[in-house]
């Protein structure tokens, strides 16, 4: 199981949930950041510290979010397990993500 | 300005000693000194993350990552106040961050909580953990029917591994001590209770939900039990965290259950008066209550019995004081300003702290981050001011513990422990099975001297 990054966090990128992430497993893309679900170990530390909201559990992830878990699991089968967000560089945006409507206030 | 070497010796390997380490480190000029009363590192995550959650465990990679740093060094076996003083600690350090958590529990403060057969959750999962300090027989699980009292993820975790089985709990890293007794165990009802109603409960949903996943107990929820007053509503609008529990907990209360070896129950508005027993736990007297529309129980005056062999009470951890170092008794924790120690008010130099011990046993280990890294902030803003060390050999606190004939564990100590518990994992078909026994870890351990 793992947590998963949404639609709010799109051309947004807070990044607060990186700092608190305790096994660094937040990647960042143009658009949007990626939890590694292999490398999460839902301790939950991201989920109340994102300033919109955009972290849920997989399990409580709404349906018209799920895509956004499918979207992390394409991204991190070309990626794989970088171990560790800080050494490694911009990640590529999954299509799903590419394809959405501009989302910044 | 030129930066001179700083040198910081960290008490704790817990998750908020490792944070504050890591932060640490961030500066090149910071060399740190991270040590801890156990020969293993990890606190909590290796003595009290439950065997099963094995996912949560991992944490531990990004933890020793921070212990192998370059500039940072692991000296377990070393115990503040027994083998090294926070004078002694000020002689040869820049700055002392204390992270050492809370070691004993809260009690309920009722008659009989000292009958035999009446614990703390903290004790179980000590036991269950194979906490070096933990008798090895101090839990027979002779006892049919167990309250737990507190509706925490501890109380969850411990209910849960009284509903496992041995053949569940094989493949995991838990003693073999402790599997032995448990496929022996006589446990057949468990009951989780708590003062006030499903929505003031601690517990978060993960944890609750997995509890219906158990292959050999049915949980039962009473509908009963499921009252809301107005906070309660307000409260469910407002969290969804506290709107899946009740979910979850609805959910239950409407399924028949399936008749499994094992019976969990989950039941609320249920105050603990008094454990009953004439030289052993026999029952509980509980007073039933109800919700006074702010999310407080107030006794209905009607009051009942469940009997129990087994009271393990999970109503929180708590810090103990530590000998050189001011305390709060009140709070269980010492006092503090963002982290630095306070002395009669004003912040003593050189003293902070992180964790448990700085804002009570609250949050997951996630959050421990972010309080080490608040903790350090502060160090950084006073590190020009930090009182120098006397003694200025790096190596002199080694020479002192040699001197005092303290068996200090070294990096490479752990790695030779951790090595014996992966081979005994093999003979299990675990991938790691903890050594429970001091003696034992320290012979494995010290067959390694330290480099320096």
């Amino acid at each position: 199981m793992t947590y998963v990054i949404a639609l709010a966090c799109v051309d947004v990128k807070d990044k607060t949930c990186v700092e608190e992430c305790p096994v660094d497993c937040i990647y960042e893309g143009e658009r949007m950041l990626y939890i590694q679900p292999d490398e999460c170990v839902d301790c939950g530390a991201c989920e109340p510290v994102c300033p919109v909201e955009a972290i849920a559990y997989e399990d409580d992830l709404s349906e018209e979010h799920k895509p956004f878990a499918q979207a992390a699991l394409a991204l991190f089968a070309e990626v794989g397990s970088p171990g560790g967000a800080a050494r490694a560089g911009l990640v590529p945006d999954p299509l799903y993500v590419q394809a959405l409507p501009y989302q910044g206030a | 300005m030129s930066r001179r070497p700083i040198r910081i010796a960290v008490v704790g390997s817990g998750p908020a000693g490792v944070y504050a380490a890591a932060a640490l480190t961030d500066r090149d000029e910071v060399c740190v000194d991270v040590i801890d009363r156990l020969p293993t590192p990890f606190g909590l995550v290796r003595y009290g993350v439950a065997p099963d959650h094995e996912k949560m465990k991992s944490v531990a990679v990004a933890l020793r990552r921070v212990l192998e740093h370059d500039r940072v060094r692991f000296l377990g076996n070393v115990e503040l106040g027994r083998d090294v003083s926070v004078e002694d600690l000020h002689r040869y350090y820049h700055a002392v961050v204390v992270a050492n958590g809370a070691a004993v529990d809260r009690r309920l403060g009722i008659p009989g909580e000292d009958l035999p057969g009446s614990f703390s959750a903290t004790e179980f999962v000590a036991w269950y953990s194979g906490h070096p300090d933990s008798a090895l027989d101090q839990f027979t699980l002779t006892a049919e029917t167990v309250i737990v009292v507190g509706v925490g993820n501890v109380a969850i975790d411990v209910a849960r591994v009284l509903c496992k089985t041995a053949d569940e709990l094989r493949p995991t890293d838990i003693p073999d001590h402790v599997l032995a007794v448990l496929s022996h165990s006589r446990v057949r009802e468990v009951s989780i209770i708590g003062r006030r109603g499903p929505v003031q409960a601690k517990f978060t949903t993960k944890e609750l939900r997995e509890l219906g996943e158990l292959a050999n107990a049915d949980v039962i929820v009473r509908p009963d039990d499921l009252q809301l007053d107005e906070a309660s509503e307000e409260a469910v609008k407002n969290d969804a965290v506290v709107r899946r529990n009740l979910d979850v907990l609805r959910g239950w209360s409407e399924r028949t259950p399936e008749g499994r070896s094992r019976r969990l129950h989950i039941r609320f508005l249920l105050r603990p008066v008094g454990i009953i027993g004439q030289g052993a736990v026999t029952g509980m007297d509980l007073a039933r209550g109800h919700l006074d529309g702010h999310g407080r129980a107030n006794d209905t005056g009607k009051s009942m019995t469940l009997p129990a062999q087994m009271v393990l009470r999970s109503v929180g951890y708590r810090g103990i004081p530590m000998p050189g170092l001011p305390f709060d008794e009140e709070k269980g924790i010492i006092p503090n300003l963002s982290g630095r120690i306070l002395r009669d008010g004003a912040p003593a130099p050189g003293e902070y702290v992180a964790g448990w011990i700085k804002r009570g046993p609250s949050g997951i280990i996630g959050t421990n981050k972010h309080d080490a890294n608040e903790t350090v902030r502060c160090l950084f803003e006073d590190i020009a001011r930090l009182p120098s060390p006397e003694a200025r050999e790096p190596d002199g606190v080694i020479d002192l513990l040699r001197q005092r004939r303290v068996r200090v564990v070294p990096w490479e100590g752990w790695e030779a422990i951790e090595a014996l518990e992966i081979a005994s994992g093999r003979a299990r078909g675990a991938r790691q099975v903890k050594l429970a026994e001091r003696e034992l870890l320290l012979a494995a351990a010290l067959s390694r001297e330290i480099a320096t």
